[in-house]
């Protein structure tokens, strides 16, 4: 059987890059599991998802209503539901602690540009997947967050009127956003998401692990065999957070909440997901008009910015790419996870 | 390609394949951006609508009713006079509420304020809302398009 296969497969350059492969072992080897546990949670998302549309019956009538036949008549449809949810923000997490660390390690430069600029994309559609999924319920704080959200795309000068009507779907939120959203969701984004992930997973095997500058020049620097002896640390850390997951899900189910009601006022004490609460707090706290700008655009185009700059910042890090270390990315990185971890706290402070 | 190929015609054909290159891709993204467009569905847009008896509104309250696929807020005064806006605020979108408290038109979403007369006076709102006219004919209340 398996020489039948591997006539086919040429199982054994598989089997001998594996031996081959390597994790360089060094004081900040703790990062380089967070990878992986993204990839975990991802996995655990496209099988809960898939779970979900067995049920789940997108329309401004009957979404709701299938959610809460899934959570009140479907054996462990609770729980399923639950998983996707809680997995979903543990991924955007995971994935967050992902990307700082790549960052802090400098693991972005030459040659890992182009996995850095997949990563940075994976990470904003993540992002994306949570938006759009959001709605797909139909509940009263779906609603207004995808208003919300929406309305932010739309105040982009010149282009944001069509966006925002592209991702409406006409121009209000409405039935006809729903089954747009819902086509992102399980179509288009997973279909963007496999493309850059096979690009990503691919570069990093074929380049290997990256160790920080300095580390990579010590005389002394070690390195544990990838298999089985990470591998098997990998699958410990899945178990954890299998654990963890579980324990969420089980322990603090995730609400449906109310129906949306497009006539109903927003209701108070409205807030977004965690992860887009530092966003909404800046957002908060602008004044009405910055400069010659309305508070809000302002912000959007401050936010737009920042997260383009970021996808290349392989591309500006001149000193690491030299193989240098330079104390100014550093200090960038620090004070972008400052800015989100201060305003995160303040918008939960000030709920 | 054989060498005796002459540079004047490599350079036309070149300019052939990228032309009807670029058409292609024209004529396949054209429709495709204009599908994604969603056409004007009819019965959205209204230019009156009845809200209800003015018996029906107490003197100090606001109540939200429906203007076509947009939600409006009617404001009664203590007077019992009316004045309507648009129930969405101008700084995100979300739709607003009365306050009776306060005495104020409230956005929950970022904390927005409006006066009783609809003008932004606390918060991240831009601009005042925007207003419709109430017209009261026959015991009954009508909100129409400023």
């Amino acid at each position: 059987m398996r020489q039948w296969l591997n006539d086919r497969m040429d199982l054994d350059a598989v089997v001998s890059f594996a031996k081959k492969k390597t994790v360089p072992a060094h004081r900040h080897s703790v990062w380089y599991y967070f990878g992986g546990v993204t990839l975990f949670l991802f996995i655990i998302q496209v099988v809960s998802g898939i779970l979900l549309l067995f049920y789940y019956r997108p329309g401004e009538d009957t979404a709701f209503e299938s959610i809460r036949f899934l959570m009140s008549k479907v054996h462990f449809g609770w729980l399923i539901r639950s998983v996707h949810s809680w997995s979903a923000n543990l991924m955007v997490l995971a994935a967050a602690v992902h990307m700082f660390s790549v960052y802090l390690t400098r693991a972005y430069r030459r040659p890992r540009e182009i996995t850095w600029v997949t990563g940075v994309l994976l990470f904003y559609l993540s992002l994306a997947f949570g938006f759009s999924g959001y709605l797909l319920p139909w509940n009263e704080l779906a609603y207004f967050a995808t208003k919300v959200g929406t309305d932010i795309a739309g105040s982009v000068p010149f282009v944001g009127g069509p966006i925002m009507e592209l991702l409406r779907g006409g121009e209000q939120v409405s039935g006809a956003t729903l089954s747009r959203f819902f086509g992102f969701h399980v179509a288009l984004f997973p279909a963007i998401f496999t493309v850059l992930l096979a690009i990503h997973l691919l570069m990093v095997q074929r380049q290997g692990m990256s160790s920080p500058i300095g580390e990579e020049k010590n005389p002394k620097a070690r390195s544990i065999p990838f298999f089985p002896n990470f591998f098997l640390r990998d699958v410990l850390l899945w178990l954890i957070v299998l654990n963890i997951l579980a324990i969420l899900a089980v322990f603090f189910p995730w609400e449906l909440g109310v129906k949306a009601d497009p006539f109903a006022a927003a209701p108070a004490g409205i807030v977004p997901e965690w992860y887009f609460l530092f966003m909404f707090q800046v957002l908060k706290l602008l004044p009405a008009h910055v400069l010659f700008l309305e508070g809000e655009v302002f912000g959007v185009l401050l936010f737009g910015t920042a997260m383009t700059l970021w996808i290349f910042i392989p591309f500006f890090d001149r000193q690491s790419q030299k193989g240098q270390r330079g104390r100014l990315f550093t200090i960038i990185g620090l004070a972008v996870i400052i800015f989100i971890l201060f305003f995160t706290i303040l918008g939960w402070v000030m709920l | 390609m054989s060498d005796s190929v002459s540079p004047t015609r490599r350079r036309t054909l070149i300019w052939l394949l990228r032309t009807s290159g670029t058409a292609l891709f024209a004529a396949l993204v054209y429709p495709v951006m204009a599908y994604l467009k969603p056409p004007k569905v009819t019965g959205d847009a209204v230019s009156s609508v009845r809200v209800g008896a003015i018996d029906d509104f107490t003197p100090a309250s606001g109540t939200l009713f429906r203007f076509g696929n947009r939600p409006g807020i009617l404001i009664r005064y203590e007077d019992g006079s009316f004045r309507a806006f648009s129930a969405t605020c101008t700084h995100l979108d979300c739709t607003v509420q009365f306050k009776k408290d306060a005495g104020i038109i409230w956005c929950a979403c970022h904390n927005g304020k409006y006066d009783l007369n609809g003008r932004n006076i606390d918060g991240p709102p831009p601009r005042p809302l925007d207003e419709f006219d109430v017209i009261e004919k026959g015991g009954e209340v009508f909100v129409t398009e400023a």
